[in-house]
């Protein structure tokens, strides 16, 4: 792979030879490891090489995050179910969505299709056959995101680990990114915001989108609140972890199960990765 | 003689008077940390006194880099945290918004009239689980002990 432990470059969002994506089934070393260990701000010892100990509590990140680090999602769209909407109303509570308000004067179509939503329940129908699919679609966490391409300010950005998001400071709310977006996967805030949650910002004018909830990320959490809900649901229909790492969970489900890119024609790598479409 | 003692008097009734002035000066010099905040319980913030009134936009500016794009928490210079440590509650025990006229942020800002607008976005209270954790590693970061913290609000936990 070339690439070393120094690479702490956070500001280089689209750089296309960094990041091999779920496909590199380059070994991992066991001091790559350990450094990830470090890396996450989870207290670790190493026992012996390629063995890390884990503890339960959870320091915050005090190193900036890496590109040895791909998050992602895998999605068994067999277990995902018609009617459940667990990981959607998760996210809304974990991410402050449920917070918003309908303003007063607004018609509750508009409302709907305007307020802030980071999953989406989809249903696919083949028509010549039937048969109906249902998934969750969110930020597909592109390893070539077209919203970061086309955006003015800067304020779309991936960061090293793989999450695509949004820097508020920046972002003038020109939206171009929710155009450029295949997936509809991003929102504008229309209104002003009063009751925020300390973890999750959030304000009038500002666009957002799916973070792979990265305040779990930086505090050394191990998964995301979907698939803790959906877990929780009994549908286990959500992997979350390193692509890059072979040993991860998602690695190993997406090494047995075939699995696909929503749109792999726009060859974007994504990090959200779906079987049974 | 006696011209020597009502020169020592003088400058007696001269000391007394600079003296005076300082207390009186000291009184008067306004703060603007909050009683019943848990700052207030502390003998400084994160950085020195002088240091936080002339450059906490920049220390602030300069870690929300850090947090959005190093996604680092670990932090003695987040805005969380000041809003943890600054916040006060009114008598009901209802955390009061700190950008408000009458507390610690809103206070000075509307002095100075200098535009506020962190939170425009940033919540204003400590809200939501875990909304104590930036605060956390900021008393860390300064090695203070949390013994001494409770939660303004009693939620969350
Ligand atoms: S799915 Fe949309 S918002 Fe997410 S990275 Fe790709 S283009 Fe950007
Ligand atoms: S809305 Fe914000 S993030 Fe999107 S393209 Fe415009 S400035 Fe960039």
């Amino acid at each position: 792979m070339g690439k070393t432990t120094e690479m702490k470059d956070h500001h280089e969002p689209t750089d296309r030879s960094a990041d091999p994506g779920p496909s590199d089934s380059a070994p991992s070393d066991s001091g790559r490891r350990a450094f990830m260990g470090v890396a996450a701000g989870v207290t670790a010892a190493v026992v012996a090489p390629g063995v890390v100990l884990h503890s339960v509590t959870a320091a915050p990140r005090s190193e900036a995050v890496t590109s040895d680090v791909r998050w992602g999602l895998l999605i068994d769209t067999a277990k995902c179910v018609d009617g459940c909407s667990a990981c959607v109303d998760a996210c809304d509570r974990e991410n402050g969505l449920n917070l918003q308000s309908k303003p007063a004067s607004a018609p509750q179509e508009h409302w709907d299709d305007q307020k802030a939503v980071w999953i989406r329940k989809v249903k696919l129908q083949d028509n010549q056959t039937g048969r109906v699919t249902n998934l969750p679609l969110m930020c597909q966490h592109c390893e070539h995101p077209p919203c970061v391409d086309v955006c003015p300010t800067g304020a779309s950005f991936k960061r090293a680990d793989g999450i695509v998001m949004v820097d508020r400071h920046t972002c003038i709310g020109c939206r171009y990114c929710m155009m450029a977006c295949p997936y509809k996967a991003r929102s504008f805030i229309h209104e002003v915001m009063e009751d925020q949650l300390t973890r999750v910002p959030r304000g009038k004018g500002c666009v957002e989108s799916c973070n792979l909830c990265v305040h779990r990320r930086d505090f050394g959490e191990e998964s995301t609140a979907c698939v803790d809900a959906c877990r929780e649901a009994g549908h286990e229909a959500i992997v979350f972890g390193d692509l890059k790492d072979p040993e991860s969970n998602i690695r190993r489900h997406l090494a047995e199960m075939a699995s696909r890119q929503i749109r792999e024609d726009l060859s974007l790598n994504t990090g959200v990765r779906y079987s049974g479409i | 003689m006696a011209k020597a003692a009502v020169r020592a008097g003088l400058v007696a009734v001269g000391l007394a008077w600079v003296l005076i002035a300082q207390v009186v000066l000291a009184a008067d010099a306004k703060t603007y940390v909050l009683e019943g905040s848990k700052a207030a319980a502390l003998e400084s913030c994160v950085e020195p006194t002088d240091v936080m009134r002339r450059k906490h936009m920049e220390l602030i500016k300069h870690q929300r880099d850090e947090t959005v794009h190093g996604g680092i928490r670990s932090s003695k210079h987040s805005l969380a945290g000041c809003v943890e440590c600054h916040i006060r509650s009114d008598a009901e025990d209802v955390p009061q918004p700190i950008h408000h006229k009458e507390e610690f942020c809103g206070a000075c800002h509307a002095f100075t009239a200098v535009n506020l607008n962190c939170f425009d976005c940033h919540a204003s209270v400590p809200r939501g689980p875990g909304a104590e954790r930036a605060a956390h590693a900021a008393f860390q970061a300064v090695g203070v002990d949390r013994s001494v913290q409770a939660r303004p609000d009693g939620e969350d936990h």
